[in-house]
């Protein structure tokens, strides 16, 4: 297994040169150094000289990806692609354009993104998975029936209703939670109660399509039937044998969402007032800061390869039968 | 499978938030709405608290309160009015000829090579409790240097356990002006400071030199070199020298890029490894001010509180006629600030911010588009007053007209509608007319505008109230109001450019115009329709050329728009503010100056040369009218709107009158905490009953679930 890991983890690197010249070719096919100095340094008095000053300071003076002034490896290294690039590989990722530490800033808003991510996750895979199983349970019944139409439903409704629907409910009309905001240590549970419930009630729909679909695929084969004629009881049934045999796709689904959970959700930090990682994003963008933009799509990818990674790894966990070789 | 989890568990959740202390839904900590603090929100994240970098609004909101220039506007006088702050009086203006000598005060502009501003300072005003100007036993620099070990154990601002001030001098309002010149700040004013204070641009140069053969991050020693245009004279007093004469220069002195920075500041925060902890002058400002920046937060909330060293500071005993009945004079003479803190909330969305607001959770707020027929209902002659709702819950209104400008500009260099041609200048009246601003403003800014007349709007001296004010070549004067030329003028116009019902007279071709903007979006969409309908009316096709910030700067740039918006938030209340914006020598194509539709007419450039440096009086304003005259006879710029501004408190806040130029406001605020206090718990009361609810559904669902459950556990092969 250790080799599978060694030879994914080189076949990250390509990858992530890979994204870092796309998303590199990408923003600055939109945006010039001296289109991201005029938005820095804003709208009035600006001059040529404050321009190129500005490009100096940041490292923006160089040419992109080719420097036909230097001489030797100096012509692909002595670039701006090479010299913003690099430092990434060792998770350096320097300064903001505002001048800001950006791996501090990723620290500081990854909690806030994780306090709502997390719960949300782990309290929406727990009701999902059990809701699916419940309908299961009940298959071909009115309650099945019911519990599908109200998924449809709920999957229907566009993810900003929950949003605006829940602190209107919640926050405005009953006043049991604050509508918005975050505060640090003990002080952010009444905050992530409202965002909590808003993300699981959203996921409820196709969440619980998803996994009921699977847990039926199951439900008729050979081994459910054995299960029963052994006596187990229902719940063990369903939560132990049939849950166990459709870990493989729901892992699949799962597990290669943990890593992203830090990157924060950019809708919900933004309605909520939550000073996460998602709205850390947005703002860099809506500022064209391409420091904080490289970091966070270089930050992202590291996450989603180890991800699959871990989708990967925790297959051997529930299925004895797969070998990573 | 238990049927008790649910309802339990939301019974919990209803205990844990009934013990949270004050209403349930309360988003402060439970107390503070009893203490004199202040609560707003701020929409954006300020990039820079430096003095020397910091421009926009959302900046100045914290850099205002906590930096202090010599000078400040009256909080309560219109027109605005400049008045000492730090310094003693108003500084004291001097002119010199090319050799120097002293010129008087009536001197020829031309005669006057320098002019001299001295200043100079109250003794006894100390500088807020800071880690940079912390001292030991010794009256050695605390933290200076720091060592890397004694700074790994500092992960926050706060764990700078010692702190110290020191006395308010000369020096450092002479190292702040140094700083604009200092390369590595790039301030916004340094090129156009340094075609005014004598060796600034120079001064800068030579710093660059000097930053290039340094490390990146080592300290940049200001005070090794002097600055000729500004000179320390004693302690308290200190020179500036501008080139010519320049009488707006005056204005910049009350804004914080003229205000002080200690010299220890800028050394304390240039030690390796500050800047890494985002410990920089550009986030952790030190000042005079009446509030220091106690929680510095931006991606959740900034907290200004009490500086325990501010100067004696009285709130102002006159004001404009009626401030006195509207209880504005009622904190006559007592001492600021009137609060201890104030907290501003990160908002970006709308509906929360309106939903806290009216909860009574913010104690001020804007109104958006989205929420303005809930707050605001127009009278028959278009007053604005506040919805019975509103006025119920004694929520207070106040509107201003900003001192900015918005206009449609014509690129002048364009070869079909720009230029000094009678056939382009035609076309451009007929647009003028067509473009209906009173329509505008009702569809698109709730009537929060007043259709320009000129580049002056109120409140700006030379503007013009009444029929002397209208602009004559699109409305006329009718029943004692501004009434718009109706559209068979402009088509007359346009024939006469020679293109009757927008067609050229000699080919038959519609007339065709260009719209260059960066506006997209569904907003944007219906925008710009009302353009293209506007236009259309005309007989002449207008196509919109959208495009991203980015391209639209660089088609400014190059001079390839040809009609374009743009707007104008002044730097000061002086007409020159407004009126380079067509001075030719400002082009935007080549000079990159604010004349974005690149006019230029002589008359116009040579009065505004003689008008700049005028003192306010009738010899002034007869010059602005004639510059008036020529710019709505050349027509430019269509002069769409002064925007006005609408702003709500709740009854407890007391002092909110708008003032749009001071920065400093903050201080002469005050709230009263035991009333917000009492509306706060009637506006909140926790509804509980919908979570019982709740519960009860739930468990009608899981028992009925649970029976049936059993029942199939129970049930033989036979029975199923």
């Amino acid at each position: 297994m250790l080799n599978y890991v060694i030879r994914r983890v080189l076949y990250a690197i390509p990858i992530l040169i890979g994204v870092n010249l796309i998303t590199f070719a990408l923003f600055f096919v939109v945006n010039t150094p001296d289109d991201m100095a005029r938005i820095h340094l804003g709208a009035k008095h600006v001059t040529p000289e404050a321009i190129e000053r500005w490009k100096v300071e940041h490292g923006y003076d160089r040419p992109l990806l080719f420097n036909q002034e230097a001489e030797g490896t100096g012509k692909l290294t002595e670039t701006l692609f090479v010299n913003k690039s690099l430092a990434l590989f060792a998770l350096d990722f320097g300064l903001a354009d505002d001048g800001r530490d950006i791996a501090r800033e990723i620290g500081t808003r990854m909690w806030p993104s994780l306090a709502i991510a997390l719960p949300t996750f782990l309290v929406g895979l727990a009701v999902y998975i059990s809701f699916a199983l419940t309908l299961v349970f009940f298959r071909a019944t009115y309650l099945d029936l019911t519990g599908v139409v109200l998924s449809v439903v709920l999957m229907s409704i566009s993810g900003l209703f929950y949003i605006i629907g829940g602190q209107y409910l919640l926050g405005k009309l009953w006043h049991l939670v604050p509508v918005s905001g975050y505060a640090p240590g003990w002080g952010m549970f009444k905050f992530l109660i409202l965002p909590i419930a808003v993300g699981v009630v959203s996921g409820l729909g196709d969440s619980s399509r998803f996994y009921r679909t699977l847990f039926l695929e199951e439900i008729h084969k050979d081994y459910v039937r054995t299960a029963r004629a052994k006596g187990l009881s229902e719940r063990v049934v369903l939560f132990r044998h049939v849950l166990g045999n459709a870990m493989i796709p729901i892992l699949t689904g799962a597990v290669v969402v943990i890593p992203r959970l830090f990157l924060g959700s950019l809708i919900v930090e933004s309605f909520f007032g939550i000073p996460g990682l998602g709205s850390y994003t947005i703002e860099a963008i809506q500022a064209q800061d391409f420091a904080i933009v490289r970091s966070m799509v270089f930050l992202g990818s590291v996450l989603y390869i180890v991800g699959l990674l871990l989708t990967d790894l925790s297959y051997t966990l529930v299925d004895p039968r797969v070998r990573l070789e | 499978m238990r049927p008790w989890p649910v309802p339990v568990f939301l019974l919990i959740l209803a205990a844990l938030l009934a013990a949270c202390g004050g209403p349930a839904n309360n988003p402060h900590p439970a107390g503070q709405a009893g203490g004199r603090i202040l609560f707003s929100a701020f929409e954006s994240r300020p990039k820079h608290l430096d003095p020397a970098r910091s421009y926009s609004e959302n900046e100045v909101v914290f850099t205002g309160q906590i930096y202090e220039p010599p000078l400040q506007y009256h909080y309560l006088k219109r027109p605005y009015e400049l008045e000492p702050l730090t310094a003693e009086s108003m500084p004291k203006v001097t002119y010199h000829g090319a050799d120097g000598g002293v010129l008087p005060d009536n001197a020829a502009t031309e005669a006057i090579a320098f002019t001299t501003y001295e200043i100079r300072i109250k003794p006894s005003i100390r500088y807020q409790p800071h880690p940079a100007l912390a001292t030991d036993a010794a009256g050695k620099p605390r933290y200076f240097p720091i060592s890397p070990r004694e700074l790994v154990d500092i992960d926050d601002f706060q764990d700078f356990t010692a702190t110290g001030s020191r006395e308010l001098t000369a020096e450092d309002y002479v190292y702040q002006i140094k700083r604009l010149a200092n390369p590595r700040l790039n301030s916004p004013i340094f090129g156009l400071m340094g075609e005014y204070i004598v060796g600034l641009r120079e001064y800068g140069k030579q710093l660059e030199k000097e930053a290039a053969a340094l490390p990146k991050d080592a300290y940049l020693d200001l005070d090794r070199y002097p600055l000729e245009g500004a000179r320390v004279v004693d302690r308290y007093t200190y020179r500036i020298r501008i080139r010519g004469k320049y009488p707006q220069f005056v204005y910049w002195l009350a804004m914080p890029f003229f205000a002080p920075v200690p010299a220890e500041a800028e050394r304390f925060y240039t030690q390796p490894g500050m800047s890494e902890k985002n410990f920089t002058l550009d986030w952790q400002p030190v000042g005079t001010g009446p509030f220091y920046l106690a929680v510095n937060d931006p991606n959740r909330q900034m907290v200004l509180r009490r500086n325990p060293n501010y100067h004696p500071d009285a709130y102002p005993t006159g004001g404009d006629p009626g401030d006195a009945d509207e209880g504005l004079l009622a904190d006559a003479g007592k001492p600021l600030p009137l609060l201890d803190e104030a907290v501003y909330v990160l908002e970006k969305e709308d509906i929360p911010y309106w939903t806290k607001f009216l909860q009574g959770y913010y104690d001020t707020s804007g109104i958006s588009s989205d929420t303005f027929d809930q707050a605001i209902r127009l009278g028959p002659d278009g007053q604005p007053d506040l919805t019975p709702d509103m006025g119920e819950r004694g929520i207070e209104l106040s509107t201003a007209v900003r001192t900015s400008l918005w206009y449609v500009g014509f690129n002048m260099l364009d070869p079909d509608i720009g230029g000094t041609g009678e056939r382009a200048r035609l076309i451009r009246q007929a647009v003028s007319i067509a473009l209906n601003y009173e329509q505008f403003i009702s569809i698109f800014l709730n009537g929060r505008g007043i259709p320009a007349q000129g580049p002056l709007p109120p409140g700006i001296y030379g503007y013009r109230e009444g029929e002397a004010g209208i602009n004559p070549a699109v409305y006329r004067w009718e029943n004692n109001r501004p009434v718009r030329r109706g559209l068979d003028e402009a088509k007359a116009l346009l024939a006469r450019a020679g293109y009757p019902n927008g067609r050229d007279a000699a080919t038959g071709k519609p007339l065709t115009l260009y719209f260059d903007t960066m506006a997209s979006g569904p907003d944007a969409k219906s925008r710009l329709d009302w353009y293209r309908k506007q236009i259309g009316a005309l007989g002449v096709q207008l196509i919109i050329r959208d495009t991203d910030y980015n391209r639209f700067q660089d088609k400014m740039l190059k001079g390839n728009a040809q009609i374009f918006e743009w707007g104008w938030n002044a730097d000061y209340p002086d007409p020159e503010n407004f009126l380079f914006l067509l001075y030719g020598p400002n082009r935007k194509v080549e000079k990159n100056g604010e004349n974005a539709a690149n006019y230029a007419n002589p008359e116009f450039d040579r009065l505004f040369l003689q008008m700049k440096d005028m003192p306010n009086g009738p010899a002034r304003q007869a010059v602005i009218d004639r510059m008036v005259e020529i710019v709505r006879h050349d027509a430019p710029w269509v002069f769409a709107f002064y925007q006005k501004s609408f702003g709500l408190r709740h009854g407890w806040v007391k002092n909110g009158k708008p003032n749009l130029m001071a920065n400093n406001t903050l201080k002469y605020r005050r709230v009263e905490p035991a009333a917000r206090h009492a509306y706060q718990a009637r506006w909140n009361r926790p509804v509980w009953w919908p979570l019982a609810l709740m519960a009860a559904a739930l468990a009608a669902l899981v028992v009925p679930a649970t029976l049936a459950y059993r029942r199939h556990l129970r049930a033989t092969a036979r029975g199923a």
